[in-house]
């Protein structure tokens, strides 16, 4: 810290106002603090939603046993309408409605407060940026209201859990109409009729996307001007680091893709608060009577806007993912990127094909042979340029020096695990293999292989490859590694066997593992009695206490960890030309860039890694100015 | 710290900051728009014959509303194009004005369009009763000159306890023109100015009845969509029209003092959403009015 505000004292050339605690912490327009804050709630959300999962999974592994030594507590917190006792009368088995809200839930916080704040919103705001050579984003003002409507939109995302009746019950994608019918306690409408219709589960579920869809416009926009207009002097489209690029593509998808989605959520609060029929088809039973609407409403209609959104989605959550994993694996293994280029043309084709390829989660919708064919056609043409990417980034390996620091480890990891999730997703493209894998734990399987030993591992190591900058300290190698490790193990001993229990039928919304079907019995109990709901629950649980070494290490490091200089890694990109952490402003002088992102080993050169502000012939410095 | 190019043009890209903001918000915006339209598709598609109704609406005031919100378009160009001039009385006269259009078109649409939607009346006939009522719907009539078939009696409710009372067993409605004379040629098609409700009272008996309703969102799959994306239109012109009021108060005067050009820029950014909620309109309107 005094070695920075020597440098703040010796360069700054306005002065500088100090600001109070909120507007510095707070209430902040730096692009930094909003990136940090992002990123701590960001990691807290994804941490809660973890725990939902966990708590689901002792339901799933020991049906109908009392969670041991929480069960009091966990009955107190969520009632005793939500929780029973077992059959000892120990507190602490969840019922099938709150098993449900928890898979909403962790479904929802997971995606939309988890993944895109983190990956997306906190890297892309502390990173783009600084290696773009930007004093800050374009509208920091509108920066600070993307980061606080966010938070607002989490805040009544947890605040549901203690509406009457609980927390949305409908799965992550609320499909109408089940999504439209459920949640409103009956007497708590009787009682309080405008309030029981907004302050229930699936209301304040809408509510809260609301409140996020705002967020990551307002991030979005701010994104894409930012890279277009703040670009520094001579930093042109092909020298931005591949990250940029992925946070550009990323910024149009939830620029472009959210707002159907926003749609969706004002038809269903219509027909959920004004009684509308937009999804609601005529002559709709429920509870064996015929519902009291006018009916005329489209149930695809939600599926369509839904998916609309949550198809580019999924490379929302991947995208900055790509990009950090690039960023990381340049710098250690000493050498460019392979195909630069041809990843940059591939993400703008992925982006784009992104948004027609939405109907594949549709396929058992019976919409018909045609349109089938056309979205299972998108489908696998997108695979192509995902298969680009991946291919160049193993290619990017191949006769480097690698260095494994801790974020190496977590990019390497990611290579094989992401070509996993990538590759069991291509039956999943065709129609045929759809309908008999659809909603089975192989498509949770692929999906979660490639957010979470995916993206996941890639914050990770965009954690540990930018925490020094953030704080001018490192973080410490042997917890790194303890982490990086037991994650590694653990997280595929959960999602490995899914793929087994998926293809032989398991069904993934049963809320007991399968115990009370019979069909389940050789699924889940299998060969010889081996039960792999207790094998991935176990790996469930060790994958939380492998976070621990995380936590631990994230948070005495900011104050114990070594103490580094600017470019700790030996980097190429702009960032690391700043000081860590850098100041309000980023830069002591406004950069100039001279050369592309990657040059590591440059034959000849003096040093391994020549920075992107270098100019291009060091020997003979810039030539002073001819004219007099 | 300054950020670059709040106020003046990016050389490469001839664009100040703000400028690509608002394109890209209102590029979110078209697709916010097109998710609203496309459930209009949706609905009217996915209606039965004779259940998406035409005429309901106004379309006099309707095409009035039309005309005030281009004209306020223009004068919201002409207010930019007075502070590019510097003359800031002329840019105030020519703000008034937008945002007295503004103003006329929301109320117009809150104090008389929605209110008499409100008041109005319909009930669904169920199908094996619709020959009962033959003599309000006119089925016959229709089938012979191959039009589509009215399932719905609207008009104004008479007998209003009728919606709350479950021993009243009929509704008692003062029938719109088009059922009072379902076989008259003038209404086979939706009437261009329309017409007021007549004296003649009609009976329907609940039991016959499959829906009814005021003409609310949840009247229909028609006014619920007409309600959504008007409403929404509606919160776009409400929140044009305070920016425009801000940009009247003392701050933009200051403003104007210290750095023309900064509220010139800020000017030309509403401006622009302005006339995309102009655009969202016309759209609306054909696809409500007129269709």
């Amino acid at each position: 810290m005094a070695q920075q505000t020597a440098h703040e004292a010796a360069h700054h050339e306005h002065h500088h106002e100090e600001l109070g605690f909120w507007r510095k912490y707070v209430f902040s327009t730096d692009h930094k603090v909003i990136g940090i804050q992002y990123g701590i709630t960001g990691l807290i959300f994804l941490f809660f939603g973890f725990t939902l999962m966990m708590l689901m999974r002792w339901q799933l592994a020991f049906p109908g046993q009392a969670l041991p030594g929480i069960g009091g507590l966990f009955q107190k917190i969520f009632g005793d309408k939500m929780v029973l006792p077992d059959v000892n009368g120990h507190p602490g088995v969840m019922t099938s409605e709150l098993y449900n809200s928890f898979g909403a839930m962790h479904g929802t916080i997971m995606v939309f407060l988890g993944i895109v704040p983190t990956a997306f919103a906190a890297f892309g705001n502390y990173v783009v940026p600084l290696q773009i050579g930007a004093p800050d984003m374009t509208f920091p003002k509108i920066n600070m209201a993307s980061y606080w409507s966010f938070f607002l939109g989490g805040v009544v995302m947890l605040a549901s859990f203690f509406c009457p009746g609980g927390a949305a019950k409908s799965g992550w994608t609320s499909y109408s109409p089940l999504a439209n019918i459920t949640d409103q306690v009956p007497e708590f409408v009787a009682a309080h009729p405008v309030l029981g219709l907004i302050f229930n589960g699936q209301s304040m579920w809408i509510l809260g996307m609301v409140f996020l869809i705002t967020s990551s416009l307002l991030g979005s926009v701010n994104f894409i001007t930012t890279i277009i207009q703040l670009r520094a002097p001579g930093m042109t489209w092909m020298r931005l680091p591949f990250f940029v690029w992925a946070q550009l593509v990323t910024s149009f998808l939830l620029l472009l893709a959210f707002p159907p989605l926003e749609a969706a959520s004002i038809f269903q609060l219509m027909d959920r608060v004004a009684g509308t029929s937009f999804f609601l088809p005529s002559g709709l039973i429920v509870n064996g009577a015929q519902i009291h609407i006018s009916g005329g409403g489209s149930p695809l209609l939600w599926q369509h806007l839904f998916w609309f959104l949550a198809h580019p989605e999924v490379y929302v959550l991947i995208l900055p993912g790509i990009g950090i994993i690039g960023e990381v694996v340049a710098n250690n293994t000493r050498k460019p990127l392979w195909g630069y280029k041809a990843m940059v043309f591939a993400i703008f084709v992925l982006g784009f094909l992104s948004f027609i390829v939405w109907a594949h989660h549709m396929y058992l919708t019976g919409m018909g042979a045609a349109v089938s064919a056309f979205f299972q056609t998108t489908t696998i043409m997108i695979s192509v340029p995902s298969v680009i990417l991946l291919t160049a980034l193993i290619l990017s390996l191949w006769g480097g020096s690698i260095r494994f620091t801790t974020p190496m480890c977590f990019a390497t990891a990611f290579l094989p695990m992401f070509g996993i999730g990538g590759l069991t997703g291509i039956p999943l493209a065709f129609n045929a293999l759809d309908l008999y894998l659809h909603d089975t734990y192989y498509v949770i399987a692929h999906f979660h292989y490639i957010v979470a030993p995916g993206t996941i591992f890639a914050i990770f190591a965009g954690v540990y490859h930018w925490f020094p900058k953030a704080t001018g300290r490192m973080m410490n190698q042997f917890l790194g590694r303890l982490h990086f490790w037991a994650s590694f193990l653990f997280i595929n001993g959960i999602f490995l066997p899914m793929f087994l229990q998926g293809m032989l039928g398991m069904h993934r919304r049963w809320y007991d593992g399968g115990a009370s079907y019979d069909i389940s019995k050789a699924i889940v109990w299998g060969l010889s009695g081996f039960d792999w709901n207790k094998v991935i629950s176990i790996s469930a649980w060790g994958l939380g206490l492998a976070q621990l070494p995380f936590i631990f290490n994230f948070f005495s490091s900011i104050w114990y960890g070594k103490a580094v200089g600017r470019n700790p890694w030996d980097a190429t990109t702009l960032e690391w030309l700043a000081p860590s952490p850098p100041p309000h402003g980023n830069f002591d002088h406004a950069p100039e860039v001279h050369r592309g992102p990657y040059e590591y080993s440059v034959p000849g050169a003096a040093q391994d890694f020549i920075p992107q502000s270098e100019p291009t012939s060091p020997t003979a410095p810039a030539a002073p100015a001819l004219a007099h | 710290m300054e950020i670059p190019y709040t106020l003046t043009a990016r050389p490469d890209t001839g664009l100040y900051n703000a400028k690509i903001g608002i394109w890209l918000f209102l590029a979110s915006e078209v697709m916010l728009f097109g998710g609203l339209f496309s459930g209009y598709v949706f609905m009217r598609l996915g209606s039965e014959p004779g259940y998406w109704p035409h005429g309901l609406l106004n379309v006099p005031v309707g095409t009035m509303n039309t005309f005030i919100l281009i004209a306020s378009s223009v004068t919201v160009v002409l207010a930019w194009a007075s502070l590019k001039m510097r003359q800031f009385t002329q840019y105030k006269i020519f703000m008034a004005m937008t945002i007295l259009c503004g103003a006329i078109f929301l109320i117009v649409k809150l104090t008389y369009e929605y209110p008499q939607k409100f008041q109005h009346f319909g009930v669904y006939i169920k199908k094996d009763a619709l020959v009962k009522y033959e003599d309000y719907l006119g089925n016959n009539y229709l089938k012979a000159k191959n039009l589509s078939p009215r399932v719905e009696i609207t008009g104004h409710l008479h007998n209003k306890e009728a919606l709350t009372d479950p021993n009243v067993k009929e509704y008692e409605i003062a029938l719109d023109e088009v059922n009072a004379e379902p076989t008259n040629p003038q209404s086979d098609r939706p009437h261009f100015w329309p017409k007021p409700v007549t004296e003649k009272i009609a009976t329907i008996e609940k039991s016959d009845v499959q829906y009814a309703s005021v003409f609310a969102p949840r009247h229909s799959s028609y006014f619920a969509i007409y309600f959504t994306i008007t409403g929404l239109h509606g919160l776009h012109v409400l929140g044009g029209v305070l920016v425009f009021i801000y940009f009247m108060l003392p701050v933009s005067t200051r403003l104007y003092r210290q750095n023309p050009e900064h509220l010139a820029n800020r000017v030309e950014v509403a401006g622009l959403f302005w006339h995309f909620v102009d655009l969202v309109w016309i759209f609306v309107f054909p696809l409500f009015y007129l269709l």
